[in-house]
C-alpha cells in the first residue's frame, strides 16, 4: 500500500477558498487536450450542494455530455489539492469504471483508484417473488396466524396456574408489583378517560337532544343516554382508551427486557416471567379496567346531563331521578361482567407481543403497533359477542 | 507514515484547563474533569487510559461535542466544538461506539450509507458504490451488504460500525473499547484492521481500551486518567514507567505483566512509538 497518507485532508479552520472547490478544466497540452482534475474532491466538499452542482455543471462543459463517457481523453490528477475515496469513486464513474486512456497520477492516487476500482461491483440483483412463492406466502401468513393463536392458548393456560398457584400461597405473590401496576393502568389513566367521557356525554345529548325535540320526545333523553352508555359507550370508551395507554406500555417494557435478556436472567433464576410478569399485570387491568369503565361512564353522564339542561331545559334534578327507572340494574352488572374480560385480554394481548418481540428496535416498534391494533380490534369484536349473547338482558 | 516529531504535526485535538462538573444546584457536584490538559497531534494512535468512572468516555463525548465543557476550550484540528457546523460532522469525525450502535431498522449497507445517502443531491449508485467499497475495505464481503444488525456477529458489527464511520473520510477516528466482546482471533483481526486504516487513510486515531494488548501493540503514546485528570501522558514506556499508584496498579497486575511481555519482544510490524511533545 501507498506509504504516504493518500487522502490528505484540508484542516477544517481553512477558510474555504474558491480554488479548494472541486472542478475539471480543459487544457490543451503538447500532446492534445487534458481535462485538469482541480481542487479538493474529498466527501466534505461533495456534501456542500452548491459545491456539487458546479461540479457537475463543470463536468458537463468540459468532459463532455451528462452521461459518464469512455474515457478516451487524457485525464491529469496533478493540480488536485485533495482526494478521498468519496472523490476518487466519483472519477471512477464518471470514468464508466475503467482506465481513462492516459492519466498523470501520483502513486499514492493511484494506489487510492486502485482500490475503489477494485472494490467497485455491481450488487446481485434482488430476487424477484415468483407466483408461486406469493402463493406460499399466504401458507406462510395462515401458519404465523396459527402461531399467534398457539402462543396466546399458552399465554391463557398459564395465567390459569398462575392465579392457581397465587390462590394457594397468596403470601408468596407479587403484590407490590400488582398493587404498581394498578395505580399505573388506573389511577393515572383517571384525567384523561374523564376528559373523554365528559366530551363524548355532551356531544351525544347534543346530537339527540335536536332529533328528539322533532317528536316532542325531549323526556326520552334520560333513557337513550343511560342506556347507550352505561351498556355500550362506557366500557367501550374506556376499554380502547387503556388498550392504546396501558396496552402499549406493557408490550414495550416486556419488549425491551426481551431485547435485553432480562427475561432470560429471570428464568436462569428459576423465576417464571409468567408468574412474576403477566400475572401481575392481567391481574391489576382485570381489577382496574371495570373501575375505570364505571368512571368514564359517570363522567360522561355528566356531561350528558350539562348538555340536556343546556339544549333541552331537562334539570339536573330531573335527570337523576329518572335513570334508575330508565336504565336497567343488570345493564350495570352486564358493564362490569365485559370490562373484567376486556382488561384481561388488553393485558394478555400486549403481554403475548411484547414477549414475540426479537432483539432488534424495529420488531419492538412492530409490537408495539400490533398489540395495541389487535387489543382494540378483539375488544370490539368481544364486545359484539357480548350484545349478541346478553341481549334479552336489562334492554 | 511520516516519523516527523509530534510537536512539528499541528495538532488534532487540543484540550485545555477542562471541568466537567454534573449536578450543582440542589444535587451534590460531582467532578469528572479538573483542570485537564491533553494534547493530540495529528496522525497519532493515541490511548485513553483509566479506572471505571474516570471519565474516559465523557473526554470523547466532549471531542465529538456531545457534551459541553463546564470551564476550557475543547478543539478538534483547530476548530472549537461548539461552534462546529453540525452538517459536516461526519466529514470531520468518525466514532465507532462500544456496541456498534448500528442502525438496526436499516440493512449494512444502508448503514454505511446514511450519512451520504442523508446528502439528498448525491446520485443513489455513488453513495451505492462508496458504501461497497468501505464494506470491502473492512474486510467484509459484498455479499453481506443485505445482511440485518440482528443476524451479524460481534467482530462482523464492529467492522461495520467502522466502514460506516469511515464513510466520509473524515480525518479523526475516536474509538471506544474497540476490542471489548470479541474472540482474541477476532480482537486480532480488529486491531490489524484498525493498523491498516490508520496507515492507508493517515488517520489520526483515539481510543478508550481496557485490552492491554491493543494498548500496547498499536498506541503510539497513552494517556491515563485518574484523579480527574492526566497523571501521565507518553509512550507506552514512558508512561509504564511513571510513579503513580494508579499506573503501578493497572500494568503491575498479572495481565499487565503478561502484556508488557509483548512489547518487549520482537513484533516486527509494531506502530513506531513517536516521541511526546511535553
Amino acid at each position: 500500500m501507498a506509504s504516504t497518507p493518500v487522502a490528505n485532508h484540508p484542516t477544517a479552520a481553512a477558510p474555504i477558498a474558491g480554488d479548494a472547490a472541486p472542478r475539471v478544466e480543459r487544457q490543451t497540452g503538447p500532446d492534445g487536450p487534458v481535462l485538469e482534475v482541480l481542487g479538493e474532491w474529498t466527501a466534505a466538499r461533495l456534501a456542500d450542494a452548491r459545491m456539487w452542482r458546479n461540479l457537475q455543471a463543470s463536468l458537463h462543459q468540459h468532459a463532455g455530455g451528462e452521461t459518464p463517457s469512455a474515457p478516451s481523453t487524457a485525464w491529469s490528477l496533478e493540480g488536485i489539492q485533495a482526494l478521498d475515496h468519496i472523490g476518487a469513486q466519483l472519477l471512477w464513474e464518471r470514468w464508466s469504471q475503467a482506465w481513462p486512456a492516459e492519466l498523470r497520477i501520483s502513486d499514492g492516487q493511484r494506489a487510492l483508484l486502485e482500490r475503489v476500482a477494485r472494490f467497485t461491483q455491481q450488487p446481485a440483483p434482488a430476487p424477484k417473488r415468483t407466483l408461486w412463492q406469493r402463493y406460499l406466502g399466504l401458507g406462510d401468513g395462515v401458519l404465523a396466524l396459527l402461531s399467534h393463536l398457539h402462543s396466546f392458548i399458552g399465554l391463557l393456560g398459564q395465567l390459569l396456574l398462575d392465579t392457581l398457584r397465587l390462590l394457594r400461597a397468596p403470601s408468596r405473590a407479587p403484590w407490590r408489583d400488582i398493587s404498581g401496576h394498578l395505580f399505573h393502568f388506573g389511577a393515572t389513566a383517571l384525567p384523561i378517560t374523564a376528559l373523554v367521557g365528559f366530551l363524548i356525554g355532551v356531544v351525544l345529548a347534543y346530537l339527540s337532544a335536536q332529533q328528539l325535540r322533532q317528536f316532542g320526545a325531549d323526556a326520552f333523553i334520560v333513557d337513550l343516554l343511560g342506556v347507550s352508555l352505561v351498556r355500550e359507550l362506557g366500557p367501550m370508551l374506556a376499554a380502547i382508551l387503556v388498550a392504546g395507554r396501558s396496552g402499549s406500555a406493557i408490550t414495550a417494557q416486556i419488549g425491551v427486557m426481551r431485547v435485553t435478556e432480562e427475561l432470560d436472567a429471570m428464568r436462569v433464576m428459576g423465576i417464571s416471567p409468567g408468574f412474576r410478569l403477566v400475572m401481575p399485570r392481567a391481574l391489576a387491568l382485570a381489577v382496574a379496567m371495570p373501575l375505570i369503565s364505571l368512571w368514564t361512564t359517570v363522567v360522561a353522564l355528566l356531561g350528558g346531563m350539562v348538555a340536556a339542561d343546556v339544549a333541552l331545559g331537562i334539570s339536573p334534578t330531573f335527570f337523576i331521578q329518572a335513570l334508575p327507572g330508565a336504565v336497567d340494574l343488570a345493564n350495570l352488572w352486564l358493564a362490569v361482567g365485559k370490562t373484567v374480560v376486556f382488561g384481561l385480554l388488553i393485558a394478555l394481548i400486549a403481554c403475548h407481543f411484547g414477549l414475540r418481540v426479537e432483539r432488534n428496535t424495529e420488531s419492538l416498534g412492530k409490537g408495539t403497533t400490533a398489540a395495541v391494533v389487535t387489543s382494540i380490534t378483539v375488544v370490539i369484536l368481544v364486545d359484539a359477542l357480548f350484545a349478541i349473547a346478553f341481549k334479552d338482558v336489562g334492554v | 507514515m511520516s516519523q516527523a516529531p509530534a510537536s512539528d504535526r499541528p495538532l488534532a485535538v487540543d484540550i485545555s484547563g477542562l471541568w466537567t462538573v454534573y449536578g450543582g444546584g440542589d444535587a451534590p457536584e460531582f467532578v469528572v474533569h479538573r483542570d485537564l490538559d491533553l494534547q493530540i497531534a495529528q496522525g497519532e494512535i493515541f490511548s485513553l487510559v483509566g479506572g471505571s468512572g474516570s471519565g474516559k468516555t465523557t473526554l470523547l463525548r466532549h471531542i465529538l461535542g456531545l457534551e459541553t465543557p463546564t470551564k476550557g476550550q475543547v478543539s478538534v484540528m483547530g476548530q472549537a466544538t461548539g461552534q462546529a457546523d453540525p452538517r459536516t460532522a461526519a466529514s470531520r469525525v468518525g466514532m465507532l461506539f462500544q456496541q456498534g450502535a448500528l442502525f438496526s431498522a436499516f440493512n449494512v449497507l444502508d448503514n454505511i450509507a446514511f450519512a451520504l445517502s442523508e446528502l439528498s443531491h448525491l446520485p443513489p449508485d455513488l453513495v451505492r458504490d462508496a458504501a461497497l467499497v468501505k464494506l470491502q475495505m473492512v474486510g467484509l464481503k459484498a455479499k453481506d451488504a443485505s445482511k440485518m444488525p440482528a443476524d451479524l456477529s460481534g467482530g462482523m458489527i464492529k467492522r461495520v460500525a467502522l466502514a460506516r464511520a469511515l464513510i466520509m473520510d473524515p480525518p479523526l477516528l475516536l474509538l471506544d473499547e474497540p476490542t471489548a466482546g470479541l474472540d482474541p482471533e477476532g480482537a486480532d483481526g480488529f486491531c490489524e484492521l484498525l493498523r491498516d486504516m490508520h496507515h492507508e487513510l493517515g488517520l489520526t486515531v483515539i481510543m478508550v481500551t481496557h485490552d492491554l494488548d491493543t494498548l500496547l501493540e498499536l498506541s503510539s503514546r497513552v494517556a491515563v486518567l485518574a484523579d480527574q485528570k492526566v497523571v501521565a501522558v507518553g509512550t507506552p514506556r514512558e508512561v509504564i514507567a511513571t510513579p503513580h499508584p494508579f499506573i503501578h496498579h493497572y500494568f503491575g497486575g498479572g495481565r499487565g505483566q503478561r502484556a508488557m511481555a509483548l512489547l518487549d519482544g520482537p513484533s516486527p510490524n509494531n506502530a513506531q512509538p513517536i516521541a511526546s511533545p511535553a
